[in-house]
Order: structure tokens, then sequence, then C-alpha cells
């Protein structure tokens, strides 16, 4: 079961690559306006509530007929792949589960590979819903490739059980809502990235990364995304990480918070995303600021899921690992 | 999300008297204070503020880890501890930061509460003049009810969606039915906002009021420990604690269980103890790791466990001693290190006077599982295989001088004086359990086994549930203030201007107060509704 575990993350690794490479041809193949008009089936919602995307983008000269087809189909081959790839990644979690006897975010690989998880989750559930986003495919199956990569890499750890503090329900209620929020707030990156992309595209910017920009969804679109992930992940955030880890860290530890290193950064990534919803709020703070804020979010976010493991020593017995 | 919506700016200051300068300073220093742009900067430092206390060893988290990066970075050293950097989140910087941010919390929340209190008792405001400007706003259509009972039938229909609603009846004899939802958002914000404050107190309270400790305790009836500090390994009073309160209680080991995986990695602990709280009767009771042992006034937690080897010397004048000396665990199959020191040994019974010359000390290890391999690490945490490695020193011990030093280790200034001698030469020697070891004077030491120790941490904190209350509230009030939305909705019913008496001509606008995206789905439904209860 543990070997058909790594052998499901190489394949799912190798199906995302699939999948950034199809997005990669119908990025160049392609021209937005064609996915706005594969995409004019009504706009479903996500999580929270949904907004309608604007299907009405227009373009100057529309691509001649063949190479439209061409730069869909290979569009659809890539939400196919996609598609293939989170059920593989799943498939991995599951035997992973399975062979440990146990959920599997037992160690720093295994939360790694349920986070990416979930982040991959989200993803094709907002393609699905919002095929205008697809475009935005290339970069989240990049993200996903890379970091589950680091993790087969740096973090691989073989199958165990449990350390014995690590053996309770609180600590399944901390550890799945932490990886779910971390997952989406991974995920809401990409989106933010992008906006930032398209709205320096939009003001007349032709350096690299801002060419990429030309061929993503509206900025409105993007920034409104980026804000609904994070706004979904934020409560989820504040439950797994600061009400559910302190009850398990008091039964545990005797101490429901002591600045171990993964609680220092998970209060940072927080404290960031709690700017950032609040500069969103603000109506004098740009949305381009707003959206930095929430990169950083995502960094101190990367920090947490590495940087503490390999770094720091702390409590945390799963960050030992690796 | 308020987009809409902003406070009004302030009226223009007059301009400066004298006498006012300084009040004309503070008034703006506590408007720039409780400004959100202040509000994000604060926020901003406290990430930044928080990120050496990861970096840095902390006194709080492990203090050896402090000791060792003195003697890593001495010159480093000094500065650090000048700056706070070993004790971060204590420091006055630290502090300054999370203060000043609540001080602006309160700034910025106390006039919402009063302006929000303030818009819960008023009204609804009425219907602007002309619905065209308004994002959304439905076609005409007429109804057959008089405006009055149009109105009626759509404030009826809005209240049962749980809209706050007014009807009015205007002077051209028209009705409007005003309609507003969402107040809840608002609510859910200041009951995050204010939590936050509670989760403060409760944190802080706790830090005043709460204590804690850690202590060794080795198995059996003879090892019972009672909760007062000097016997306590390290411990630790908030600073409104007095050692006067300390709850009273004792406990006694009385079994210890562990099991193992082949590999040898833990699968459960369990501590069986006898307790006597408040001088009443013993009672058995049994805890593990994650299922602390709750006192009155107080909570056991088990953080990990060891061997604690039974070692019996009989001096050279044939008068014995026993210690249980617990051995501390250094790898992850119980590999673990110890001495055992009788000081009071070797007395000449003529004399009756103790040479100091004399004493004993022994050092060593004590693996539960010898490796096959000969290495000096034990193979399996369980005691499948144990044997006792020791080293014997004679010597004065050096615990009567100086500061009391680590009872895990001997006097290594002695030994580098030669005041303490190593007697056995370098090969430690091995024992058995049964076993007896002879020494050169005729003096010898016996190893009679070993009992289980447990490690505990011993705690109080009083308003710990102060935080979690605080804590799950400000989610709560997270939740209904990001996932709501404030939106109001006007109806007008004119009288028909059509020679049909009692016919009526209704128009309904939208405003969303702040970002809502599914607005307009629902307006439509709201009119369509209106329109089907309005034939
Ligand atoms: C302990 C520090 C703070 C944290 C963790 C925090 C967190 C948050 C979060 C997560 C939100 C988003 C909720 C939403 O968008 O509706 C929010 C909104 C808000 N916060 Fe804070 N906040 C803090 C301090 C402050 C301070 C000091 C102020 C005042 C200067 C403030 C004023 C506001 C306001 C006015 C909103 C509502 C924005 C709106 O929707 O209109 N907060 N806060």
């Amino acid at each position: 079961m543990a070997e058909l575990s790594n052998q499901l993350v190489a394949a799912a690794v190798l199906a995302y690559l699939a999948a950034m490479i199809c997005y990669a041809g119908e990025y160049a193949f392609g021209k937005r306006s064609h996915i706005g008009k594969a995409a004019s089936r009504p706009a479903r919602q996500l999580v929270g509530a949904g907004a309608p995307v604007p299907d009405d983008i227009v373009s100057d000269d529309p691509p001649p007929p063949a190479r439209r087809d061409r730069a869909e189909l290979t569009g659809r081959i890539a939400v196919g792949f996609n598609a293939l790839a989170v059920l593989l990644h799943l498939g991995a979690l599951v035997t992973r589960g399975v062979a440990a006897d146990r959920m599997p975010w037992g160690n720093m690989y295994e939360y790694i590979l349920s986070t990416t998880f979930v982040a991959s989750a989200v993803w094709i559930g907002v393609v699905l819903a919002r095929p205008a986003v697809r475009h935005l495919g290339l970069f989240a199956a990049l993200a996903l490739v890379v970091m589950l990569g680091a993790a087969s890499l740096i973090a691989y750890t073989p199958v165990g059980p449990l350390v014995p503090a690590l053996n309770s329900y609180w600590f399944i209620i901390h550890v799945s809502t932490v990886i779910v929020g971390s997952g989406i707030f991974l995920i809401g990156a990409v989106p933010a990235a992008m906006f930032l992309i398209r709205n320096g595209y939009d003001e007349g910017k032709r350096r690299f990364p801002y060419t990429l920009g030309k061929r993503v969804p509206e900025a409105a679109v993007l920034e409104r995304l980026t804000f609904r992930l994070h706004a979904f992940a934020f409560p989820l955030f504040t439950f797994g990480a600061l009400i559910a880890g302190p009850i398990w860290a008091e039964a545990s530890w005797g101490r429901y918070w002591g600045w171990d290193p993964k609680e220092v950064w998970a209060f940072i990534s927080w404290i960031v995303y709690a700017g950032y919803l609040h500069a969103r709020a603000t109506p004098s703070v740009k949305r381009t600021v707003a959206t930095w804020i929430a990169l950083i979010g995502f960094v101190t976010m990367l920090m947490n899921l590495f940087g503490v493991n390999l770094f720091f020593e702390g409590l945390h017995s799963y960050a030992n690992a690796g | 999300m308020t987009i809409v919506e902003e406070r009004p700016a302030p009226p223009a200051a007059p301009p400066p008297r004298p006498s006012r300068r300084i009040w004309a300073l503070l008034r703006n220093s506590w408007r720039q204070l409780t400004s959100m742009r202040t509000a994000l900067v604060l926020l901003f430092l406290l990430a930044v503020a928080a990120i050496p206390g990861s970096i840095f060893p902390q006194r709080a988290v492990n203090a050896e880890k402090v000791t060792q990066y003195y003697t890593a970075h001495p010159k480093l050293a000094p500065w650090l501890e000048k700056l706070g950097g070993f004790e971060v989140y204590a420091s006055p910087w630290f502090a300054s930061i999370y203060l000043l941010l609540f001080v602006s919390l309160i700034g910025c929340v106390v006039p919402r509460l009063i302006d929000h209190v303030r818009a819960l008792r008023i009204a609804v405001p009425d219907a602007p003049k002309r619905f065209g400007r308004l994002p959304q706003h439905s076609d005409e259509w007429s109804s057959s009810l008089t405006p009055a009972a149009a109105a009626g039938v759509i404030a009826k229909q809005l209240r049962g969606r749980r809209f706050r609603t007014k009807v009015r009846e205007q002077e051209d004899g028209s009705f409007t039915v005003s309609a507003e939802k969402g107040y809840l958002k608002e609510t859910g914000n200041l009951l995050f906002h204010i939590s936050m404050l509670a989760v403060l107190i409760g944190v802080g309270f706790g830090h005043w009021y709460g204590w804690h400790g850690n202590r060794i305790l080795v198995g059996g009836a003879d090892q019972g420990f009672c909760n007062v500090l000097p016997q306590y390994d390290d411990s630790s009073l908030g600073p409104r604690v007095d050692t006067a309160d300390l709850p009273n209680f004792c406990i006694k080991l009385t079994k210890f269980d562990a099991t193992y995986q082949t590999t040898g990695q833990p699968k459960t602990f369990s501590a069986t103890v006898s307790v006597t709280q408040d001088g009443g009767a013993a009672e058995t009771r049994s805890f593990t790791v994650n299922d602390p042992l709750r006192l009155h006034g107080a909570s056991v937690h088990l953080l990990g466990h060891g061997y604690a080897p039974i070692l019996r010397y009989t001096d050279r004048y044939g008068v014995s001693q026993t210690k249980v000396v617990p051995f501390l665990p250094v790898d992850a199959m119980q590999t673990s290190e110890g001495v055992a020191q009788f000081p009071d040994v070797n007395i000449d019974p003529k004399t009756g006077k103790r040479d100091a010359t004399l004493q004993m000390g022994f050092e060593g290890r004590y693996l539960p599982t010898v490796a096959k391999d000969g290495s000096a690490t034990s193979a399996f945490p369980a005691e499948n295989d144990p044997a006792l490695y020791l080293t014997a020193y004679r010597g004065d011990l050096g615990l009567d001088v100086g500061t009391p030093g680590s009872v895990y280790s001997l006097d290594q200034g002695q030994i580098a004086t030669g005041e303490l001698k190593n007697i056995t030469g370098t090969r430690p020697h091995p024992m058995r359990v049964g076993d007896t070891w002879t020494l050169d004077d005729g003096s010898k030491l016996e190893f009679l086994g070993t009992r289980p120790f447990a490690t505990l941490s011993i705690r109080h904190d009083p308003t710990q549930s102060l935080a979690l209350a605080g804590a799950v509230l400000g989610l709560l009030g997270l939740m209904l203030s990001l996932w709501g939305h404030r939106r109001r909705v006007w109806f007008r019913a004119l009288p028909g201007r059509s020679a049909v008496s009692g016919g009526t001509l209704l128009v309904a606008g939208g405003l969303p107060r702040t970002d809502y995206p599914g607005f307009p789905d629902e307006f439509e439904a709201l009119v369509k509704t209106a329109e089907e209860g309005t034939p």
C-alpha cells in the first residue's frame, strides 16, 4: 500500500505536468475570447456565494477557427488531465492512510500531500464552476507540481504510526481544518498573482511577467475570486489553527499557546491574512496593495509548510520528520 | 467591505487657539491611531515582530536552548538578550505593538458599536426619489390592489424574508416600503473585534494568575510528590500568584504502561496514580498523553517517561544505602543517561566524620534493550534486555559548595580539578539486573532493578476558558461578518393613473451596501414574488 501510494504520487505529478503542458498549449494557441464563449453556460457558484463571471470578454481579432478549436480542445484535455491528477492525488492520500491505518496527516510529508490535495481539489472545483478562469490552470498546475515535488524530495517520510501525542480527535479536527484552510489559501495565491499581472498589463506594462496577463481573465474577476477564496479560508484557518490547535495543545502539552515555531508562523499567517481582509475592506487602500498583502500571506504559508519544518525545531512532533 | 458606506469626514478643525492646540493635537493623534491605515500598519508590525521568536531560542519555550545559544554565539547573545530576543513575546516592544493595536481597536469599535445600535433602532430610511439611479431597479408593473394593500402585501413578504421593513404613506397618496437586511454582518464584525479583546484579557490574566511546574515522578509509594514549590524540579508562578495559593494535592505513580510498535515507535502511554486532594481519601486515576489528569485547580499532563535504576551501595564499613535515580532518555529508543551520587558514605564509624574524599558517584547509561551489535545505544524502548553501564568516581562530589548543579550529571569542575577521580578506567562497567560490582576498596554496588518514571507538567490557567470563549465567539462573529451581506430594497406603490379605480403601479429598487455579487439575483426574486403577490 505504501508503495502504491508513492507510485500514485509520482503518477499525480506526471498528470499535473501533462495538464500543465496542455494548459500551456491552450495558452499559446488561444485567445481569451473563445474561452469566454466556452464558458457561456450559467456561471455556477463557488463555495461561498458566486459571482457571475462576465463572459462578454471580447477580443479584437478572433483567431482563425481551426486554431481556436485546437486551443479549445487542448484546454479541455488540460482540464481532463488536471481532474485525473486530482483523482491520483486523492488515491495517493487514501492508500497512504490505509497503509498507515490512520488519517494521512501524521507527518510533514503527509501534511503537505493533504494540503496540496485540498488546493488542487478547490482549484478544479473553481475551474469546473467557471471555465473562464481556466487559463490560470497553467500556473495552478505549476504551483502544485513544485509543491508536490518538494514534498517528495525534501520531506518524504516512510509510513509509520502516530506518536501518542498525535493520537487524539482534536488532532484530527485541528489538522483537517488547518489543511483545508491552508490549501485554499495556497490556491488563492494563483488568482492573486494573476490579478497583479493582469492589472499591470492593463496599465500598459509590457515586460515579463506582465505579458502573461494578456490572456488571463479580467482583473476584476481575478480580484474577486482572490477575495472569495481568502474570505472562505480565513475562518477555517482561524478555527483550525487558533481554536482547535490550542485546545489540543492544552490537552497534550498543558498550555494552549506556547510560541512554538509552528505556532508563531500560524499566528503570523493569520495576522497577515487579517491584514489582507482589512486592506480589502478599506476603500482608501488600493486593491493591488491588498492583493500584495495576500501574497505575503502566501509566503508565510510556505514558511509554515516547509520552512518551519526544515529550519526550526519545535514540539510539533510531525515537524521533526524528514 | 463597506464600500458604499463610509463614515463622514470629521468637520474641519476650527482655527487653532493656543489653549486648544494641545486638545486638537490629541484629538488628531487619536483619530490617526484609530484609522484603518494605522490598524493595518500595526497588524503588519505585529506579524514582523513575531518572526524573531521563531528564529532565536525562547527562554519560555526551552531555556536550555538559550544557554546553548550563549555558548555558540558568545558575542551576539548578550546583545540579543538586551533587545529581548530570547523573550520576544514578553518584550516591551512586542507588548507595545499589540497594546497599541488594541487601543486602536477599541477606538475603532466603540464608535461603530454606537452607530450600529443607532441604526438598529431607527427605521429603515425612506425610498429615494428615483429608482433609476440605484444599482438595481425593476420595470413598472400594475396591480388591482390599492396602493396601501399592495404595500402591505409586499411588506409582509419582506418581513417573512427577515427584512426589517417600514411602510410609509407619502403626501401624494403613494406608499413606499423600505426594507433592509444583513445587520448581522456588522453585528458579527463588532462581535469579532470585541472578542479579540476578550481573548487578550484571557491570555493576559492567565499569564498573571497562572502557574506551572515540571516534575519527574518516579514510581513507587516512597516517591510521592505533593504540590508545594520545593518539590518541583522547576516551576514558574505568575506575578500575582503566591505559593500559598497553590492547591493542595499529592500524587504517587503506581503504574506506568507503555506499548510500542515493533519499530520502537511508541503507541500508547498511560500513567496510573494515587491522588489525594485537600486531605481527602486517596483515589486511583489514570491519565495519558492528550488526556490529562484534571484536579481541583490544576491539571497534570504526561509529557514523557523513562527508567530509574535502583542502586544499592554498600560502603567499605558495610553500611548500605539504596537510591532510585531517574536516568533521562537521550533518544527515541530510551537510551538514558544519569548519575547516582552517594555523598554520605564511607563514614568511619569510629570517628563518625564524613570524609569528603571518599564520597561516591556513578555515572553512565542505561539501555532498556542492549543492541545486538554492541553499540552504546538502546535498540528498543521497552526493557527487553536491559543493562546498565557505569563508571565509578570517588572523591569530593562538590555538592556542599556553590550553586546546586544538575542532578543528572557529575560536577565536571570537580573532575577537572581532580577532586573527584575516575576509579574504574575508561570502559564503563556493564551490569545486569541483580549484578553486584565490587570496587577496589571492597565496597559494592548492586543493580537491583528499575522503576518507571513519568515526566509531568502541572499547570493551572484560571482564564483559559475566557480566552476560548472569546475565540469561539470571535469566530462566529467573523463568519457572520465575512459571509453576510447588507442590502436595502424599496418598493413604491403609486395610485394608478388609469381610470380603473383602485389600480396601482408598482416599482422596485435595490442597493447592495456591501460587495455582494448575488444581489441582482436576489433582487429579481424579490420583485418576482412581489409581482405574484400583487395581481
Ligand atoms: C487584533 C487585531 C485585529 C484583527 C485580527 C482584525 C481582523 C479583522 C478581520 C478578519 C476583518 C474582516 C471581517 C470583514 O471583512 O468583515 C476585520 C474587519 C474590520 N476591522 Fe479589524 N481586526 C483587528 C483590529 C482592528 C482595528 C485596530 C480596527 C480599527 C482601526 C479594526 C477595524 C475593522 C473594521 C472597521 C472592519 C470592517 C471592515 C468592513 O467590513 O467595513 N480592526 N478585522
